[in-house]
Protein backbone atom coordinates (compact mmCIF):
# COMPACT_ATOMS: atom_id res chain seq x y z
CA UNK A 1 0.00 0.00 0.00
CA UNK A 2 1.42 3.33 -0.89
CA UNK A 3 1.27 5.89 1.57
CA UNK A 4 -1.31 8.56 1.36
CA UNK A 5 -0.30 12.33 2.18
CA UNK A 6 -2.89 13.89 4.54
CA UNK A 7 -4.36 16.05 1.50
CA UNK A 8 -5.19 12.80 -0.33
CA UNK A 9 -6.41 10.51 2.68
CA UNK A 10 -9.18 13.52 3.13
CA UNK A 11 -9.57 13.40 -0.58
CA UNK A 12 -10.61 9.87 -0.10
CA UNK A 13 -13.03 10.02 2.46
CA UNK A 14 -16.55 9.38 1.18
CA UNK A 15 -18.10 12.77 0.69
CA UNK A 16 -21.55 12.46 2.08
CA UNK A 17 -22.14 15.70 3.28
CA UNK A 18 -25.47 16.30 1.24
CA UNK A 19 -26.45 12.71 2.64
CA UNK A 20 -26.19 14.36 6.24
CA UNK A 21 -27.73 17.39 5.15
CA UNK A 22 -30.74 15.62 3.83
CA UNK A 23 -31.01 13.43 7.11
CA UNK A 24 -30.96 16.73 9.02
CA UNK A 25 -33.61 18.29 7.18
CA UNK A 26 -35.57 15.13 7.18
CA UNK A 27 -35.22 15.49 11.10
CA UNK A 28 -35.81 18.74 10.85
CA UNK A 29 -39.44 18.43 9.01
CA UNK A 30 -40.52 15.51 11.53
CA UNK A 31 -39.88 17.90 14.31
CA UNK A 32 -42.44 20.71 12.78
CA UNK A 33 -44.92 18.42 11.50
CA UNK A 34 -44.58 16.64 14.92
CA UNK A 35 -44.61 20.06 16.95
CA UNK A 36 -47.34 21.33 14.99
CA UNK A 37 -50.29 20.16 16.95
CA UNK A 38 -48.06 20.52 20.75
CA UNK A 39 -49.45 24.07 21.67
CA UNK A 40 -47.57 25.21 24.81
CA UNK A 41 -50.79 26.25 26.60
CA UNK A 42 -49.14 28.56 28.60
CA UNK A 43 -48.63 27.32 32.48
CA UNK A 44 -52.30 26.87 34.91
CA UNK A 45 -52.45 29.41 37.15
CA UNK A 46 -51.15 27.32 39.70
CA UNK A 47 -48.62 25.92 37.56
CA UNK A 48 -45.83 27.56 39.41
CA UNK A 49 -46.89 27.12 42.88
CA UNK A 50 -47.15 23.18 41.98
CA UNK A 51 -43.95 23.02 40.60
CA UNK A 52 -42.11 24.92 43.74
CA UNK A 53 -44.48 22.77 45.88
CA UNK A 54 -42.62 19.54 44.18
CA UNK A 55 -39.06 20.93 44.77
CA UNK A 56 -40.44 22.19 48.54
CA UNK A 57 -41.81 18.77 49.26
CA UNK A 58 -38.44 16.44 48.25
CA UNK A 59 -36.63 18.81 50.27
CA UNK A 60 -39.59 18.69 52.89
CA UNK A 61 -40.73 15.13 52.88
CA UNK A 62 -43.26 14.07 55.43
CA UNK A 63 -41.27 12.44 57.92
CA UNK A 64 -44.37 10.67 59.59
CA UNK A 65 -45.52 9.06 56.87
CA UNK A 66 -41.88 8.09 56.30
CA UNK A 67 -41.86 5.86 59.03
CA UNK A 68 -44.95 5.07 59.60
CA UNK A 69 -44.68 1.37 60.09
CA UNK A 70 -48.42 0.64 58.97
CA UNK A 71 -49.72 -0.28 55.58
CA UNK A 72 -50.00 3.37 54.23
CA UNK A 73 -46.20 4.30 55.22
CA UNK A 74 -43.99 4.48 53.12
CA UNK A 75 -41.79 1.59 54.56
CA UNK A 76 -44.81 -1.05 53.46
CA UNK A 77 -45.49 0.52 50.37
CA UNK A 78 -41.71 0.00 49.25
CA UNK A 79 -42.23 -3.44 50.43
CA UNK A 80 -45.33 -4.44 48.66
CA UNK A 81 -43.96 -2.69 45.62
CA UNK A 82 -40.40 -4.92 45.63
CA UNK A 83 -43.17 -8.10 46.04
CA UNK A 84 -44.82 -6.93 43.59
CA UNK A 85 -41.68 -7.17 41.09
CA UNK A 86 -40.28 -10.59 42.92
CA UNK A 87 -43.23 -12.22 42.77
CA UNK A 88 -43.77 -11.36 38.55
CA UNK A 89 -40.60 -11.52 37.83
CA UNK A 90 -40.16 -15.34 39.53
CA UNK A 91 -43.70 -16.35 37.78
CA UNK A 92 -43.06 -14.54 34.78
CA UNK A 93 -39.73 -16.21 34.54
CA UNK A 94 -41.03 -19.62 35.40
CA UNK A 95 -43.71 -19.36 32.80
CA UNK A 96 -41.31 -18.00 29.81
CA UNK A 97 -39.80 -21.32 29.82
CA UNK A 98 -42.35 -23.46 28.11
CA UNK A 99 -43.33 -20.64 25.95
CA UNK A 100 -39.20 -20.01 24.93
CA UNK A 101 -38.31 -24.10 24.43
CA UNK A 102 -41.85 -23.83 22.05
CA UNK A 103 -40.61 -20.84 20.08
CA UNK A 104 -37.04 -21.86 19.57
CA UNK A 105 -36.48 -23.30 15.67
CA UNK A 106 -33.57 -25.68 16.37
CA UNK A 107 -36.11 -27.74 19.30
CA UNK A 108 -40.12 -27.34 17.17
CA UNK A 109 -40.89 -26.96 13.92
CA UNK A 110 -40.91 -23.86 12.34
CA UNK A 111 -44.36 -23.22 11.97
CA UNK A 112 -44.84 -24.06 15.46
CA UNK A 113 -42.27 -21.80 16.57
CA UNK A 114 -43.13 -18.38 14.60
CA UNK A 115 -46.91 -19.51 16.00
CA UNK A 116 -45.49 -18.73 19.38
CA UNK A 117 -43.61 -15.74 18.41
CA UNK A 118 -46.37 -14.09 17.32
CA UNK A 119 -47.92 -14.53 20.43
CA UNK A 120 -45.01 -13.22 22.75
CA UNK A 121 -45.28 -9.93 20.00
CA UNK A 122 -48.51 -10.26 20.96
CA UNK A 123 -47.51 -9.25 25.09
CA UNK A 124 -44.75 -7.68 24.64
CA UNK A 125 -46.56 -5.11 22.59
CA UNK A 126 -49.52 -4.29 24.78
CA UNK A 127 -48.30 -2.41 27.21
CA UNK A 128 -47.96 -3.06 31.13
CA UNK A 129 -51.07 -0.89 32.07
CA UNK A 130 -53.70 -2.66 29.94
CA UNK A 131 -52.85 -5.45 30.66
CA UNK A 132 -53.23 -4.35 34.66
CA UNK A 133 -56.67 -2.66 33.29
CA UNK A 134 -58.11 -5.81 31.67
CA UNK A 135 -56.60 -7.99 34.86
CA UNK A 136 -57.88 -5.48 37.35
CA UNK A 137 -61.85 -6.83 35.87
CA UNK A 138 -60.38 -10.48 37.27
CA UNK A 139 -58.73 -10.33 40.59
CA UNK A 140 -60.21 -6.67 41.99
CA UNK A 141 -57.60 -3.55 42.80
CA UNK A 142 -54.75 -4.39 44.57
CA UNK A 143 -51.17 -5.38 44.46
CA UNK A 144 -52.37 -9.21 43.56
CA UNK A 145 -53.62 -7.54 39.97
CA UNK A 146 -50.16 -5.86 40.06
CA UNK A 147 -48.32 -9.66 40.51
CA UNK A 148 -50.61 -11.32 38.10
CA UNK A 149 -50.05 -8.60 35.23
CA UNK A 150 -46.34 -8.64 35.66
CA UNK A 151 -46.52 -12.32 35.60
CA UNK A 152 -47.96 -12.13 31.91
CA UNK A 153 -46.18 -9.01 30.98
CA UNK A 154 -42.62 -10.47 31.69
CA UNK A 155 -43.22 -13.22 29.47
CA UNK A 156 -42.96 -11.52 26.39
CA UNK A 157 -39.67 -9.62 26.79
CA UNK A 158 -37.97 -12.66 29.05
CA UNK A 159 -39.03 -15.56 26.81
CA UNK A 160 -37.26 -13.15 23.65
CA UNK A 161 -33.82 -13.39 25.67
CA UNK A 162 -34.26 -17.24 26.32
CA UNK A 163 -35.07 -18.31 22.65
CA UNK A 164 -31.37 -15.98 21.86
CA UNK A 165 -29.90 -18.32 24.42
CA UNK A 166 -31.59 -21.25 23.40
CA UNK A 167 -30.75 -21.11 19.94
CA UNK A 168 -27.70 -20.40 20.57
CA UNK A 169 -26.98 -24.19 22.50
CA UNK A 170 -23.70 -26.46 21.81
CA UNK A 171 -25.55 -29.57 20.69
CA UNK A 172 -21.70 -31.16 20.28
CA UNK A 173 -22.11 -31.35 24.06
CA UNK A 174 -25.05 -33.54 23.50
CA UNK A 175 -23.25 -35.14 21.39
CA UNK A 176 -20.45 -36.06 23.20
CA UNK A 177 -22.72 -36.90 26.46
CA UNK A 178 -24.86 -39.26 24.23
CA UNK A 179 -21.42 -40.97 23.38
CA UNK A 180 -20.36 -41.16 26.81
CA UNK A 181 -23.60 -43.01 27.87
CA UNK A 182 -25.30 -40.22 29.92
CA UNK A 183 -29.18 -40.74 30.04
CA UNK A 184 -31.68 -37.82 29.18
CA UNK A 185 -32.12 -36.57 32.35
CA UNK A 186 -27.80 -36.18 32.97
CA UNK A 187 -27.62 -34.67 29.53
CA UNK A 188 -30.23 -31.34 30.55
CA UNK A 189 -28.62 -31.58 34.26
CA UNK A 190 -24.67 -31.53 32.98
CA UNK A 191 -25.27 -30.57 28.84
CA UNK A 192 -27.95 -27.89 28.47
CA UNK A 193 -28.71 -26.30 32.07
CA UNK A 194 -24.95 -25.08 32.49
CA UNK A 195 -25.33 -23.10 28.89
CA UNK A 196 -28.49 -21.73 30.08
CA UNK A 197 -28.58 -21.31 33.61
CA UNK A 198 -26.47 -17.70 33.20
CA UNK A 199 -28.26 -16.21 30.63
CA UNK A 200 -31.75 -17.25 32.07
CA UNK A 201 -30.66 -15.95 35.79
CA UNK A 202 -29.17 -12.63 33.87
CA UNK A 203 -32.60 -11.86 31.92
CA UNK A 204 -34.98 -12.81 35.14
CA UNK A 205 -32.91 -10.58 36.84
CA UNK A 206 -32.36 -7.23 34.14
CA UNK A 207 -36.55 -8.04 34.04
CA UNK A 208 -37.04 -7.59 37.95
CA UNK A 209 -35.21 -3.92 37.14
CA UNK A 210 -37.61 -2.87 34.79
CA UNK A 211 -40.67 -5.11 36.95
CA UNK A 212 -39.65 -2.72 39.84
CA UNK A 213 -39.93 0.72 37.95
CA UNK A 214 -42.99 -0.85 35.94
CA UNK A 215 -44.76 -1.71 39.51
CA UNK A 216 -44.32 1.60 40.14
CA UNK A 217 -46.47 3.15 37.53
CA UNK A 218 -48.93 0.41 37.52
CA UNK A 219 -50.54 1.67 40.71
CA UNK A 220 -52.03 4.60 38.65
CA UNK A 221 -54.58 1.90 37.58
CA UNK A 222 -54.99 0.48 41.25
CA UNK A 223 -52.60 -2.58 41.16
CA UNK A 224 -51.04 -1.82 44.60
CA UNK A 225 -47.45 -0.52 45.16
CA UNK A 226 -46.25 2.31 45.54
CA UNK A 227 -47.90 4.68 42.39
CA UNK A 228 -51.13 5.02 43.57
CA UNK A 229 -50.76 6.71 46.75
CA UNK A 230 -48.29 8.66 45.22
CA UNK A 231 -50.32 10.22 41.88
CA UNK A 232 -53.09 10.43 44.66
CA UNK A 233 -51.09 12.86 46.63
CA UNK A 234 -49.84 14.23 43.23
CA UNK A 235 -53.52 15.28 42.32
CA UNK A 236 -54.42 16.49 46.00
CA UNK A 237 -51.74 18.54 45.99
CA UNK A 238 -50.24 17.19 49.41
CA UNK A 239 -46.49 17.90 48.29
CA UNK A 240 -44.48 16.69 51.59
CA UNK A 241 -46.59 13.74 51.07
CA UNK A 242 -45.38 13.61 47.02
CA UNK A 243 -41.84 13.79 48.45
CA UNK A 244 -41.81 11.06 50.93
CA UNK A 245 -42.96 8.54 48.19
CA UNK A 246 -40.79 10.32 45.20
CA UNK A 247 -37.88 10.27 47.62
CA UNK A 248 -38.63 6.57 49.05
CA UNK A 249 -39.15 5.62 44.82
CA UNK A 250 -35.51 7.08 43.96
CA UNK A 251 -33.79 5.47 46.41
CA UNK A 252 -35.37 2.07 45.68
CA UNK A 253 -34.72 2.37 42.13
CA UNK A 254 -31.15 3.44 42.32
CA UNK A 255 -30.38 0.77 44.87
CA UNK A 256 -32.14 -1.81 43.03
CA UNK A 257 -30.13 -1.00 39.46
CA UNK A 258 -26.99 -0.78 41.26
CA UNK A 259 -27.42 -4.15 42.61
CA UNK A 260 -29.00 -5.83 39.09
CA UNK A 261 -25.70 -4.22 37.40
CA UNK A 262 -23.32 -5.73 39.92
CA UNK A 263 -24.77 -9.13 39.80
CA UNK A 264 -25.44 -9.14 36.10
CA UNK A 265 -21.62 -8.27 35.86
CA UNK A 266 -20.92 -11.12 37.69
CA UNK A 267 -23.04 -13.67 36.13
CA UNK A 268 -21.30 -12.32 32.68
CA UNK A 269 -17.90 -12.61 33.52
CA UNK A 270 -17.97 -15.78 36.17
CA UNK A 271 -17.44 -15.14 40.19
CA UNK A 272 -15.06 -12.39 40.30
CA UNK A 273 -12.02 -12.60 42.30
CA UNK B 1 -7.53 -20.88 51.18
CA UNK B 2 -3.95 -21.43 52.45
CA UNK B 3 -2.17 -22.31 49.34
CA UNK B 4 -3.85 -19.21 47.74
CA UNK B 5 -2.77 -17.01 50.57
CA UNK B 6 -6.50 -15.85 50.04
CA UNK B 7 -9.24 -15.16 52.89
CA UNK B 8 -12.42 -17.81 52.77
CA UNK B 9 -15.62 -15.89 52.01
CA UNK B 10 -17.96 -15.86 54.52
CA UNK B 11 -20.29 -18.43 53.49
CA UNK B 12 -17.13 -20.85 53.68
CA UNK B 13 -15.91 -19.67 57.21
CA UNK B 14 -19.57 -20.57 58.54
CA UNK B 15 -20.13 -24.14 56.96
CA UNK B 16 -16.84 -25.72 56.41
CA UNK B 17 -15.36 -26.95 53.00
CA UNK B 18 -15.45 -30.51 52.72
CA UNK B 19 -12.01 -32.20 53.19
CA UNK B 20 -11.06 -34.86 50.51
CA UNK B 21 -7.39 -36.80 50.62
CA UNK B 22 -7.17 -38.01 46.89
CA UNK B 23 -5.86 -40.89 46.01
CA UNK B 24 -2.19 -39.58 45.19
CA UNK B 25 -2.50 -38.05 48.78
CA UNK B 26 -3.25 -34.71 48.13
CA UNK B 27 -5.21 -32.89 50.00
CA UNK B 28 -8.44 -29.99 48.96
CA UNK B 29 -10.77 -28.46 50.28
CA UNK B 30 -14.13 -28.24 48.17
CA UNK B 31 -16.62 -25.66 49.32
CA UNK B 32 -20.03 -26.89 50.14
CA UNK B 33 -23.19 -26.37 47.73
CA UNK B 34 -24.51 -22.82 47.97
CA UNK B 35 -28.28 -23.99 46.40
CA UNK B 36 -29.49 -24.95 49.73
CA UNK B 37 -28.93 -21.82 50.78
CA UNK B 38 -30.11 -19.60 47.50
CA UNK B 39 -33.36 -21.84 48.07
CA UNK B 40 -34.01 -21.06 51.75
CA UNK B 41 -33.70 -17.18 50.68
CA UNK B 42 -35.83 -17.42 47.65
CA UNK B 43 -38.63 -19.37 49.49
CA UNK B 44 -38.42 -16.57 52.33
CA UNK B 45 -38.78 -14.00 49.77
CA UNK B 46 -41.13 -15.80 47.98
CA UNK B 47 -43.26 -16.50 51.46
CA UNK B 48 -42.82 -12.81 52.43
CA UNK B 49 -43.85 -11.61 48.81
CA UNK B 50 -46.97 -13.78 48.77
CA UNK B 51 -47.87 -11.91 52.42
CA UNK B 52 -47.61 -8.23 51.44
CA UNK B 53 -49.35 -8.42 47.91
CA UNK B 54 -52.18 -10.93 48.89
CA UNK B 55 -51.87 -13.20 46.51
CA UNK B 56 -54.65 -15.55 45.90
CA UNK B 57 -54.69 -18.31 43.39
CA UNK B 58 -58.13 -19.22 44.22
CA UNK B 59 -59.81 -15.74 42.86
CA UNK B 60 -57.65 -16.28 39.57
CA UNK B 61 -59.18 -19.90 38.51
CA UNK B 62 -62.77 -18.76 39.95
CA UNK B 63 -62.58 -15.74 37.92
CA UNK B 64 -61.17 -17.17 34.87
CA UNK B 65 -64.22 -17.00 32.74
CA UNK B 66 -64.26 -12.90 33.56
CA UNK B 67 -60.92 -12.87 31.64
CA UNK B 68 -62.10 -14.83 29.15
CA UNK B 69 -65.13 -12.87 28.16
CA UNK B 70 -62.55 -9.37 28.30
CA UNK B 71 -60.18 -11.26 26.26
CA UNK B 72 -62.92 -12.27 23.74
CA UNK B 73 -63.70 -9.13 23.12
CA UNK B 74 -60.43 -7.56 22.64
CA UNK B 75 -60.06 -10.12 20.32
CA UNK B 76 -62.90 -8.95 17.72
CA UNK B 77 -61.81 -5.39 17.36
CA UNK B 78 -64.40 -3.02 16.62
CA UNK B 79 -63.56 -1.77 13.27
CA UNK B 80 -65.48 1.17 12.96
CA UNK B 81 -64.32 2.70 15.91
CA UNK B 82 -61.24 2.82 13.75
CA UNK B 83 -61.56 6.56 12.64
CA UNK B 84 -61.86 7.70 16.06
CA UNK B 85 -58.22 6.27 16.62
CA UNK B 86 -56.69 7.93 14.32
CA UNK B 87 -56.26 11.83 15.33
CA UNK B 88 -55.26 10.13 18.64
CA UNK B 89 -52.68 7.83 17.08
CA UNK B 90 -50.71 10.77 14.96
CA UNK B 91 -50.47 13.12 18.52
CA UNK B 92 -48.99 9.91 20.23
CA UNK B 93 -46.51 9.43 17.42
CA UNK B 94 -46.14 13.03 16.99
CA UNK B 95 -45.41 13.44 20.99
CA UNK B 96 -42.75 10.51 20.67
CA UNK B 97 -41.32 11.85 17.42
CA UNK B 98 -40.32 15.49 19.58
CA UNK B 99 -39.74 14.30 23.16
CA UNK B 100 -37.04 11.94 21.66
CA UNK B 101 -35.72 14.38 19.65
CA UNK B 102 -35.54 17.01 21.97
CA UNK B 103 -34.13 14.44 24.73
CA UNK B 104 -31.48 12.99 22.11
CA UNK B 105 -29.95 16.26 21.81
CA UNK B 106 -29.78 17.83 25.18
CA UNK B 107 -28.75 14.08 26.13
CA UNK B 108 -25.54 14.69 23.56
CA UNK B 109 -23.60 17.31 26.02
CA UNK B 110 -24.85 15.91 29.35
CA UNK B 111 -23.41 12.71 28.07
CA UNK B 112 -19.69 14.61 26.93
CA UNK B 113 -20.40 16.22 31.06
CA UNK B 114 -20.69 12.48 31.83
CA UNK B 115 -17.84 10.59 30.61
CA UNK B 116 -14.82 10.43 32.68
CA UNK B 117 -12.33 10.72 29.49
CA UNK B 118 -13.54 13.71 28.75
CA UNK B 119 -14.25 15.81 31.49
CA UNK B 120 -11.34 15.62 34.04
CA UNK B 121 -13.33 17.78 36.57
CA UNK B 122 -14.49 14.80 38.76
CA UNK B 123 -17.43 17.14 41.20
CA UNK B 124 -18.63 18.58 37.84
CA UNK B 125 -19.30 15.05 36.57
CA UNK B 126 -20.75 12.83 40.09
CA UNK B 127 -23.10 15.68 40.13
CA UNK B 128 -24.06 15.37 36.33
CA UNK B 129 -24.34 11.52 36.66
CA UNK B 130 -26.30 12.25 39.92
CA UNK B 131 -28.79 13.95 38.02
CA UNK B 132 -28.78 11.84 35.05
CA UNK B 133 -29.80 8.69 37.80
CA UNK B 134 -32.51 10.89 39.72
CA UNK B 135 -33.98 11.67 35.87
CA UNK B 136 -34.17 7.65 34.96
CA UNK B 137 -35.49 6.56 38.32
CA UNK B 138 -38.66 8.91 37.89
CA UNK B 139 -40.72 6.79 35.62
CA UNK B 140 -42.56 8.51 32.21
CA UNK B 141 -45.70 8.36 33.73
CA UNK B 142 -45.34 10.32 37.76
CA UNK B 143 -43.53 13.18 34.76
CA UNK B 144 -46.62 13.62 33.20
CA UNK B 145 -49.21 12.93 36.34
CA UNK B 146 -47.18 16.16 37.52
CA UNK B 147 -46.59 18.07 34.31
CA UNK B 148 -50.44 17.75 33.51
CA UNK B 149 -50.74 19.82 36.29
CA UNK B 150 -48.01 22.38 36.02
CA UNK B 151 -49.50 22.99 32.20
CA UNK B 152 -52.64 22.12 32.08
CA UNK B 153 -53.89 18.64 30.22
CA UNK B 154 -52.63 17.81 26.77
CA UNK B 155 -49.91 16.51 24.78
CA UNK B 156 -47.26 19.72 25.93
CA UNK B 157 -46.98 17.45 29.24
CA UNK B 158 -46.18 14.40 27.82
CA UNK B 159 -43.78 15.67 24.89
CA UNK B 160 -42.29 17.09 28.19
CA UNK B 161 -42.14 13.63 29.93
CA UNK B 162 -40.86 12.04 26.98
CA UNK B 163 -38.45 14.74 26.77
CA UNK B 164 -37.26 14.12 30.27
CA UNK B 165 -36.83 10.39 30.89
CA UNK B 166 -34.98 10.27 26.92
CA UNK B 167 -32.51 12.88 28.40
CA UNK B 168 -31.82 10.58 31.45
CA UNK B 169 -31.29 7.11 29.30
CA UNK B 170 -29.70 8.39 26.14
CA UNK B 171 -27.12 10.86 28.66
CA UNK B 172 -26.13 7.16 30.41
CA UNK B 173 -25.62 4.67 27.37
CA UNK B 174 -23.96 7.58 25.54
CA UNK B 175 -21.19 8.34 28.44
CA UNK B 176 -20.96 4.51 28.52
CA UNK B 177 -19.69 3.99 25.45
CA UNK B 178 -18.02 7.16 24.86
CA UNK B 179 -15.73 5.82 27.92
CA UNK B 180 -14.95 2.80 25.52
CA UNK B 181 -13.73 4.75 22.48
CA UNK B 182 -10.56 5.58 21.39
CA UNK B 183 -8.53 8.43 22.87
CA UNK B 184 -5.48 8.60 20.49
CA UNK B 185 -7.05 10.69 17.78
CA UNK B 186 -8.78 13.03 20.49
CA UNK B 187 -5.21 13.13 22.05
CA UNK B 188 -3.98 14.31 18.69
CA UNK B 189 -6.20 16.81 18.76
CA UNK B 190 -5.46 18.46 21.54
CA UNK B 191 -1.36 18.48 21.06
CA UNK B 192 -2.59 20.48 18.00
CA UNK B 193 -3.87 22.72 20.42
CA UNK B 194 -7.72 22.53 19.48
CA UNK B 195 -10.73 23.19 22.73
CA UNK B 196 -12.03 20.28 24.31
CA UNK B 197 -15.21 20.65 22.21
CA UNK B 198 -13.33 21.20 18.78
CA UNK B 199 -11.58 17.78 19.70
CA UNK B 200 -14.48 16.32 20.86
CA UNK B 201 -16.16 16.83 17.63
CA UNK B 202 -13.86 15.96 15.11
CA UNK B 203 -11.86 12.96 16.73
CA UNK B 204 -14.88 11.71 19.17
CA UNK B 205 -18.21 12.51 17.52
CA UNK B 206 -17.31 9.78 14.34
CA UNK B 207 -16.85 6.94 17.00
CA UNK B 208 -19.61 7.82 18.77
CA UNK B 209 -22.30 8.89 16.10
CA UNK B 210 -23.78 4.96 15.03
CA UNK B 211 -24.09 3.94 18.62
CA UNK B 212 -25.72 7.67 19.53
CA UNK B 213 -28.27 6.88 16.17
CA UNK B 214 -28.51 3.50 17.54
CA UNK B 215 -29.66 4.64 21.33
CA UNK B 216 -31.92 7.40 19.73
CA UNK B 217 -33.59 4.69 17.99
CA UNK B 218 -33.85 2.54 21.04
CA UNK B 219 -35.02 5.49 22.95
CA UNK B 220 -37.51 6.26 20.26
CA UNK B 221 -38.85 2.89 20.07
CA UNK B 222 -39.26 3.18 23.98
CA UNK B 223 -40.94 6.27 23.79
CA UNK B 224 -43.69 4.99 21.65
CA UNK B 225 -44.90 2.30 23.64
CA UNK B 226 -44.81 4.29 26.94
CA UNK B 227 -46.21 7.64 25.27
CA UNK B 228 -49.65 5.53 24.26
CA UNK B 229 -49.82 4.88 28.43
CA UNK B 230 -49.13 8.74 29.28
CA UNK B 231 -52.76 9.59 27.95
CA UNK B 232 -54.09 7.76 30.80
CA UNK B 233 -52.74 10.64 33.43
CA UNK B 234 -54.42 13.11 30.86
CA UNK B 235 -51.34 14.07 28.80
CA UNK B 236 -52.95 13.58 25.39
CA UNK B 237 -52.87 10.80 22.87
CA UNK B 238 -54.29 6.82 22.78
CA UNK B 239 -54.39 6.73 26.46
CA UNK B 240 -57.19 8.87 26.74
CA UNK B 241 -59.41 6.70 24.24
CA UNK B 242 -57.93 3.73 26.98
CA UNK B 243 -58.74 5.20 29.71
CA UNK B 244 -62.37 6.27 28.38
CA UNK B 245 -62.70 3.05 26.61
CA UNK B 246 -61.98 0.71 30.01
CA UNK B 247 -64.40 3.27 31.90
CA UNK B 248 -66.95 2.05 29.45
CA UNK B 249 -66.14 -1.46 29.36
CA UNK B 250 -66.28 -0.87 25.78
CA UNK B 251 -63.49 -3.38 25.09
CA UNK B 252 -64.07 -4.28 21.61
CA UNK B 253 -63.26 -0.43 21.38
CA UNK B 254 -60.02 -1.09 23.19
CA UNK B 255 -59.51 -3.64 20.69
CA UNK B 256 -59.62 -1.56 18.12
CA UNK B 257 -57.06 0.88 19.86
CA UNK B 258 -54.82 -2.38 20.70
CA UNK B 259 -55.08 -3.42 16.89
CA UNK B 260 -53.85 0.01 15.61
CA UNK B 261 -51.15 0.30 18.46
CA UNK B 262 -49.76 -3.10 17.36
CA UNK B 263 -49.35 -2.68 13.82
CA UNK B 264 -47.99 1.07 14.16
CA UNK B 265 -44.83 -0.40 16.95
CA UNK B 266 -44.65 -3.30 14.26
CA UNK B 267 -43.91 -0.66 11.48
CA UNK B 268 -41.98 1.57 13.72
CA UNK B 269 -39.42 -1.32 14.56
CA UNK B 270 -39.22 -2.37 11.12
CA UNK B 271 -38.33 0.96 9.91
CA UNK B 272 -35.55 0.91 12.97
CA UNK B 273 -33.98 -1.90 12.51
CA UNK B 274 -33.91 -0.94 8.79
CA UNK B 275 -32.16 2.32 9.30
CA UNK B 276 -29.81 -0.07 11.61
CA UNK B 277 -29.07 -2.13 9.28
CA UNK B 278 -28.06 0.94 7.23
CA UNK B 279 -25.66 2.57 9.82
CA UNK B 280 -23.90 -0.51 10.36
Amino acid sequence: MTELTVMEQLQAEPKNFWKRVLIFLVILALVVWGSGSIHYPGMTEKGIGIASGIVHGIFHPNKELLFDLGDSGVPFLVLQTIAIAVLGTIFGAILAVPFSFLASTNIVPKPVAYFFRALILMIRTIPSMIWALVWIRVTGPGAFCGVVTQSVCSIGMISKMYITAIEDLDTGILESLDAAGCNTFQKVRVGILPQLSASFISTAIYRFDINLKDATTLGIVGAGGIGSPLVQSITYGRWSNVGAFLLALIILVLIIEYASTKIRNRLARGKAN
Amino acid sequence: MSEAGRKLPLFDQIIKPEHIVLNNGHEIDRPRSRIPLIIACLVLVIWVSLRATGFNLATIISRAGQLKVILGQIFHPNFAYFPKVVSPLIDTIKMSIVGTVVGCVIGLPLSILASSNINSNHPVLLFIRFILSLMRSIPTLIYASILTLVFDLGTFAGTIAIAFFTIGIVAKMLYESIETIDMKPYEAMTSFGASTLQAFWTACMPQILPTYIDDCLYCFELNVRASTILGYVGAGGLGVLIRERTGLRAYSDLGMVLLTLFIVVFLIDLLNDYIRSKIS
